[in-house]
């Protein structure tokens, strides 16, 4: 049975009607976990609210309570941000009825929704109207743009583009107090008051709830052109990203995959890759002028072969680039299909470092005796090794938690950082002092206690 | 009722298939429950959540689980679109099977599947009875869609506007088949599904007429069974194994190169999940089931992949058809391309596509009775796809599809016909 009154959820109820208020086991349970592999916490309640102002009340109403918060969207995320704070009186508030687009602004190039609208779905609506939203992590067919926020997520096309916190222009949120907080503005350029969209990206759940927000929206390239270009020694693959960027040209998608991930992506789909190259690049160029494009795609290919590319495959039509793109697209469901649990990393180093990077990881994966494939974004040097394993297999999962902590220490001695685009959550908090100093956790803690005095919400996560 | 500790070692046996769900949440983009209700309960990752927890005896209470895991039309959806390749249905259908034995069954259940799906001439005579006496309850709710409503029966079957049961079942017809080859050189067993049968016997009607029309021999054993899907969506394995013993020994009475069905949930039942749930069989039977596996096919992949007919390029003026995607028929047996080439070889129609042409219509065949105002909010959505292309037909290629569309169009007042795609090919001959 719930650990809340029946007296509170009769309150809840009131608020955001009887419908929209889960205590049952099996719908309590169905909100234990994400998509972290970590262990489940069941929450004692979740609530869902439709509006603003329930939601308002609701965030109101658990503080009062003293009832641990978590903000749920669609639960993609791969560092415990959603999963309940404690066995106890933990609530779980759900976004995803919040989902309604509240305004798509076509001469101003913004847009306003709430927290709940799943990221391609918003993406597929600003396209129909010839704009872009560039954001695009790899959960985006069910994410929200709420956890995006809260999680700054990232994606593929963020070395030319950025990432969740370069799209955020303004945002409204819920403080502990039930109210609502108002920053930043419909404007490119807004100094009115602390930053505090700013401050809220990646802040996952740990400073308040959000209700409603601003994001900016760009024109699409005209044009784009796609190539894959296979190494046989990674140093040559990584010295061709590095000649790419000197060169001044700026790919929107710059993808690595390396031996183990190209073994395991052609067992799976037989789709004819090099399974005994050291590396492959997936390069996109795009831009607003087809020229421009179609010089820059020939001079990647000629710093490619100059840096000792076996050979560069250049997309002649849309057929042929989906045929490139597949290795990509098939790296993390082939990954994932090779053993029952996938640990997903994205310790992330200078792009330069990308070489030493995967050495270590290989060298890792010798030492506790593990598959680790890696693949990612060369371009931004965000690398997601992958961790093919067994949960079930205790004295396995010792090892692959031994190699985590491992990976996360190479990453660092590489002027590195814990996490690319996945955060920090309950997975990396014990490791934040590790990559900063005492006095930033002290630090980040005092802000903490200052906007969320009963530490409540999301307790346990980021910041301990 | 079992103990929930046997109930316990009976769900590990799944356990193989549940660790390889890795919680990325997916389904939630492709799954038509959660997009109706937004409950992680109702979603796939939800339900194997539950299923792992209950057989790890961190939930205790089976009944919800259960519960749970009946809000799924199963309709394949997810398993399509899952990253990490989990084998979706053979948990759910093995979960549930696992559950129903726990709990037992109801006595309309036990009536239903082990008592007159196992006896096709006491079926057939039952409904035969009740189409000569549905005027007295059964009133003309739409005549362009061709749906009546029972106001007296709302409490049992809800406020359904479906087609009658048609006044000469297939089967009165033609009780049996036995033509052999013509210049095709080939013979089919026809297996025309119990919807087919009794409430679409121009269905059927429009495939013999194709099958001659193209020199194909047919073989239709008399009374052939139930395919079995519903006793197993239910969770009675029992019930199930004795409807594919029944078909299996009445198709072993002929010969034939090829099954065909007009039943997407027919034709994937008796190809994918006849092998998939072989394992309680006797060794003859599964055999008898590895050689038909290849020979099972929709009616329409036949025409087109198997008969190669020559069909004319697409035409535009003529009334405005669209077409749904059954789940079944696409995302388990990746037919797509073929009922649209067939509709649009008819010179009458304009062919048009819809919206999310292959999101699920919200039929799940039980599904439909036992969860109405949940399969009505899905199918609504499928109704305004159909709407907002301005077909003045929609086709499908399966007769539980055609069900949900007509009962959705006919609340809407919309004047669209449904029609499946045989029918449309076979008027074009």
């Amino acid at each position: 049975m719930t650990k809340v009154s029946a007296a509170l959820v009769k309150e809840f109820q009131s608020i955001v009607s009887e419908q929209n208020v889960f205590v049952s086991e099996a719908e309590r349970m169905a909100y234990s976990y994400d998509a972290a592999v970590l262990e489940p916490v069941m929450p004692a309640i979740v609530v869902a609210p439709t509006d603003k102002e329930q939601l308002c009340k609701v965030v109101k109403l658990a503080y009062e309570n003293d009832m641990p918060i978590t903000v749920r969207g669609s639960g993609t995320n791969l560092s415990g941000c959603t999963i309940p704070s404690a066995e106890g009186n933990a609530i779980v508030i759900l976004t995803n009825r919040l989902n309604r687009i509240l305004e798509i602004n076509e001469q101003d190039l913004y847009a306003v929704v709430e927290p709940g609208v799943v990221t391609a779905q918003f993406a597929a609506t600003v396209a129909q109207k010839n704009l872009l939203y560039p954001p695009d992590p790899g959960s985006q067919a069910v994410s929200t743009l709420g956890g995006n926020v809260a999680c700054n997520a990232g994606g593929l096309r963020a070395l030319k583009y950025g990432v969740t916190k370069d799209y955020l222009m303004g945002m409204e949120f819920v403080d502990y107090n039930g109210n609502l907080i108002k920053s930043g503005s419909r404007t490119v350029k807004c100094v009115t008051g602390y930053n505090m969209p700013g401050m809220m990206v990646s802040s996952e759940g740990t400073l308040g709830v959000f209700a409603e927000l601003i994001v900016k929206l760009v024109p699409p390239p005209k044009a784009s052109k796609a190539m894959m270009a296979i190494f046989d020694d990674i140093n040559q693959a990584s010295e061709a990203v590095a000649g790419i960027i000197a060169a001044h040209i700026v790919p929107c998608t710059l993808e690595f995959l390396d031996q183990v991930t190209l073994e395991t992506v052609e067992a799976a789909t037989k789709a004819g890759l090099p399974v005994d190259a050291a590396a492959i690049l997936l390069i996109e160029v795009d831009g607003g002028h087809v020229q421009m494009v179609e010089d820059d795609a020939a001079e990647v290919v000629a710093i490619c072969q100059k840096c000792g590319a076996r050979s560069v495959d250049m997309a002649k039509d849309a057929a042929h680039k989906n045929k490139l793109w597949e290795a990509r697209r098939a790296a993390l469901p082939s990954l994932a299909r090779a053993k029952p649990t996938t640990v997903l990393e994205d310790a992330t180093v200078p792009r330069s470092q990308i070489p030493a990077m995967v050495a270590a990881v290989n060298d890792i994966a010798k030492k506790y005796a593990l598959r680790i494939g890696t693949f990612g974004h060369a371009g931004d040097g965000n690398l997601h090794p992958t961790i093919m394993c067994d949960r079930r297999d205790k004295e396995e999962f010792k090892r692959v938690e031994a190699a985590v902590d491992e990976i996360f220490d190479v990453a660092l001695k590489l002027q590195g950082t814990l996490s690319g685009e996945h955060g920090i959550g309950i997975a990396k908090a014990k490791w934040m002092e590790k990559e900063t100093n005492k006095a930033t956790v002290d630090f980040s803690k005092n802000l903490r206690r200052a906007l969320d005095p009963k530490y409540l919400f999301n307790a346990g996560k980021k910041v301990l | 009722m079992a103990d929930v500790k046997q109930l316990v070692s009976m769900l590990q046996e799944l356990d193989d298939n549940l660790v390889g769900c890795m919680r990325c949440g997916m389904c939630q983009a492709v799954c038509p429950v959660y997009g109706a209700t937004f409950q992680e309960g109702d979603v796939t990752r939800g339900k194997i959540a539950l299923l792992e927890n209950l057989a790890a005896e961190l939930v205790e209470n089976p009944q919800g689980v259960s519960e749970k895991l009946n809000r799924c039309l199963l309709c394949g959806s997810c398993q399509a679109n899952c990253p990490s390749g989990v084998k979706i249905m053979d948990i759910f259908l093995r979960a549930r099977a696992i559950l129903g034995t726990y709990q037992g069954f109801n006595l309309v259940e036990r009536a239903i599947f082990r008592g007159v799906l196992q006896q096709p001439g006491l079926f057939n005579s039952l409904l035969d009875m009740g189409s000569k006496f549905q005027g007295l309850f059964v009133k003309d709710a739409s005549n362009v869609v061709g749906t009546s409503c029972a106001p007296l029966f709302n409490s049992i079957i809800g406020d359904r506007h479906f087609p009658k049961l048609a006044k000469a079942p297939l089967h009165q017809k033609y009780a049996s088949l036995d033509i052999p080859a013509g210049k095709s050189g080939l013979r089919v067993a026809f297996f025309p599904g119990c919807v087919t049968d009794k409430m679409f016997p121009n269905v059927g009607e429009a495939c013999l007429k194709v099958f001659q029309h193209h020199g194909v021999g047919v073989f239709m054993p008399k009374n052939l069974a139930c395919c079995g899907i519903p006793a197993l969506a239910s969770g009675d394995r029992t019930a199930y194994d004795k409807l594919v013993t029944a078909n299996l020994a009445k198709l072993a009475q002929g010969n034939f190169d090829y099954l065909v069905t007009p039943c997407g949930t027919c034709t994937a039942t008796l190809k994918e999940i006849w092998p998939l749930m072989a394992d309680s069989l006797p060794a003859d039977q599964r055999e008898a089931i590895n050689r038909l596996h290849h020979k099972i096919m929709d009616v329409t992949a036949f025409v087109v992949d198997v008969l190669k007919v020559t069909l004319p390029e697409a035409q535009t003026g003529g009334k405005k058809i669209t077409y749904h995607d059954s789940c079944h028929l696409k995302k388990s047996l990746g037919v797509a391309a073929q009922p649209r080439k067939l509709l649009q070889s008819n010179s009458n129609y304009e062919f048009v596509e819809m919206a999310e042409a292959d999101r699920c219509c919200g039929s799940g065949g039980s599904f439909t009775l036992k969860h109405y105002d949940l399969s009505k909010t899905i199918g609504q959505r499928k109704r305004d796809n159909i709407v907002q292309s301005g077909a003045q037909v929609a086709a499908a290629g399966c007769p539980a599809c055609m069900m949900q569309m007509m009962d959705m169009l006919s609340h809407n007042h919309d004047n669209i016909a449904v029609k499946h795609v045989m029918e449309v090919y076979a008027e074009s001959l």
